[in-house]
């Protein structure tokens, strides 16, 4: 078992407008790229932010050796409920899901 | 014809390096373009039509880019400025730089555009199907273009083109996509149209595509084959991996990207090293579609007033979840009971900070931390009734024990009164477009003179 975070390099959430979450795992070379993700199920994501699998967008850029997925916003930018306006702080439970690897 | 695009920052107000400014001026670039706003600050600026940044700030750095732009001899653009880029933050901009002309002696034409859209008219568009969703979808019907306080539309590169041509030294634009102020130009002279989208995407953030992203400053030369970013801060270098990697940026999908007159698709772009510091981009391709502006509305939520207590005492930093759990449910009936008011005429939130504060239900660890602050959040249709909510939680939030028969237990509040307003709070609510016949359909031009010189 190992974390995502301790693996991968840095891994970025932000909003790509008021609606859309988007997240990039930047994994800094190809071994760790290919390893990221045959380890990372899209599902596994889908899960940990309560999205249908249907909804979660993946993004495999091995010239970037770059994983990113985009998917709804749990909660629309500045909301009521919202609590990250940037969306920045979501990348940190994806940093640290367990891999079985 | 190449064409050399001065960015002196990702947006006016963040500040950036002034000898770098300078440097890109000696370039000789033909246009200084600069984005002034987003999204990204959340609904309150779109709501009210006000600027996030200070009127300082903006005149301190707009006033170095008025002066850049008279020692270059060439246009100077704000995209979005004042945040939200509705009427009144592109007319607190006018307002900014006719003082500035004033005391630095200028002659200017200034051409504004803007992007407010009368909800008269986006109903009559929504009943002849010219509005459509985007994704993900948001609800929308008819009474939602009268219940927005402002509404939006981002303009292209074919209005600001538009506003170049009246000849403006200086154009202050309204909503506008990130990308439109800078692709305006190079799309004019016939350079490659790929290429002028996709500079204008790596360069919309200023120097971030940089190893030195704070400096702000870039120019990005465009030709009919592709461009060519290089930062002007002292030893800062773009690698092509750093511009690649800036599609990735706010971007869901990190090679398509939408403007009004088409898609910019980049999955078959090159990246190469052209000197030590810049990079040259080739083969990234426009698609032309539709012509279709995207639509930003914000309303108000309601009025909100809070409250913050710190527990320290162990056990009830352990227990924070039941005690606030406990705290809600006897206040959800005291807010029955004695203020008669219904579970839909307010909203109520407990946020643990130190356990879920940023995350909510979503989050995964488990904290240790030594203490926890409890933030409620109250919000309903005044403000009087989100007060009275606050200050009707105070006595639990001061004493409420989690066992009866305990000696009196007292928690710790920093501040006296311990509730604050919030005013009024905003959301978002329009995520579609609008089809238009002709770009400046639903875009207002005006153009001034202002003598000082």
């Amino acid at each position: 078992m190992a974390r995502l975070g301790e693996i991968a390099g840095k891994i970025r959430s932000k909003n790509a407008g008021p609606f859309t979450l988007t997240i990039d795992i930047f994994c800094e070379e190809a071994e760790r790229f290919a390893t990221i993700c045959s380890a990372l199920s899209t599902a596994r994501v889908a899960k940990l932010y309560r999205q249908k699998e249907e909804d979660v967008m993946r993004f495999e850029l091995p010239r970037l050796n770059v994983l990113k997925f985009s998917m709804p916003r749990p909660t629309i930018q500045g909301s009521l409920k919202d609590r990250d306006m940037h969306a920045s702080q979501w990348a940190w439970i994806l940093s640290e899901l367990d891999l079985n690897i | 014809m190449p064409t050399r695009v001065l960015i002196p920052a990702g947006a006016l107000g963040l500040g950036f390096d002034e000898a770098a400014l300078w440097r890109g001026v000696k370039t000789q670039p033909d246009i200084i373009c600069i984005d002034g706003g987003s999204t990204d600050s959340g609904p309150h600026y779109l709501g009210t039509g006000t600027s996030k940044y200070t009127k300082a700030a903006t005149k301190a750095e707009w006033r170095l880019l008025m002066q850049a732009r008279a020692a270059a001899g060439v246009p100077l653009v704000v995209g979005t400025a004042g945040t939200c880029g509705t009427d009144s933050t592109v007319d607190w901009m006018y307002r900014i730089t006719c003082d500035l002309a004033r005391e630095l002696g200028q002659n200017l034409t200034i051409a504004r555009l803007y992007s407010n859209q009368s909800s008269t008219a986006l109903k009559t568009a929504y009943a002849a199907g010219r509005i459509a969703p985007l994704w993900p979808e948001q609800p929308l019907d008819e009474d939602l273009f009268d219940s927005c306080t402002n509404i939006v539309a981002l303009a292209g590169a074919e209005q600001i083109d538009i506003a170049l041509q009246t000849g403006a030294d200086i154009v202050i634009a309204g909503r506008t996509t990130d990308t439109a102020t800078i692709a305006a130009l190079p799309l004019r002279r016939g350079d490659h149209a790929g290429a002028a989208w996709h500079g204008a995407k790596i360069g919309e953030c200023g120097a971030l595509c940089s190893t030195n992203p704070v400096s702000g400053v870039i120019v990005i030369e465009f030709d009919t084959q592709g461009f060519t970013v290089r930062p002007m801060a002292e030893g800062a270098r773009c690698t092509p991996q750093l511009v690649a990697a800036h599609m990735l940026y706010e971007n869901a999908d990190p090679n398509i990207l939408h403007e009004p007159g088409g898609y910019l698709d980049v999955g078959n772009a090159r990246y190469r090293q052209a000197d030590e510091t810049s990079v040259t981009v080739t083969g990234a391709e426009w698609h032309p579609a539709r012509y279709t502006v995207k639509l930003e509305g914000a309303r108000l939520a309601g009025y909100q007033s809070c409250t913050l207590v710190l527990l320290r005492d162990p056990h009830y930093v352990k227990n924070a979840a039941t005690w606030c759990a406990r705290i809600e449910s006897r206040l959800r009936d005291e807010i029955r009971g004695r203020m008669g008011l219904s579970p839909d005429d307010y909203v109520l939130e407990f946020r643990r900070i130190g356990q879920n504060a940023t995350l909510g239900d979503l989050e995964t660890a488990r904290s240790s931390a030594s203490e926890v602050g409890i933030l409620m959040v109250a919000t309903a249709a005044d403000q009087a009734v989100a007060r009275e909510i606050a200050k009707l939680a105070n006595p639990y939030l001061l004493h409420f024990p989690l066992r009866a028969d305990e000696p009196q237990v007292t928690f710790a509040f920093p501040f006296s009164p311990a509730e604050w307003d919030r005013g009024a709070v905003y959301e978002f609510c329009l995520h579609h477009v609008l089809g238009l016949e002709d770009p400046m359909q639903v875009f207002d031009l005006r153009v001034d003179e202002v003598a000082h010189g």
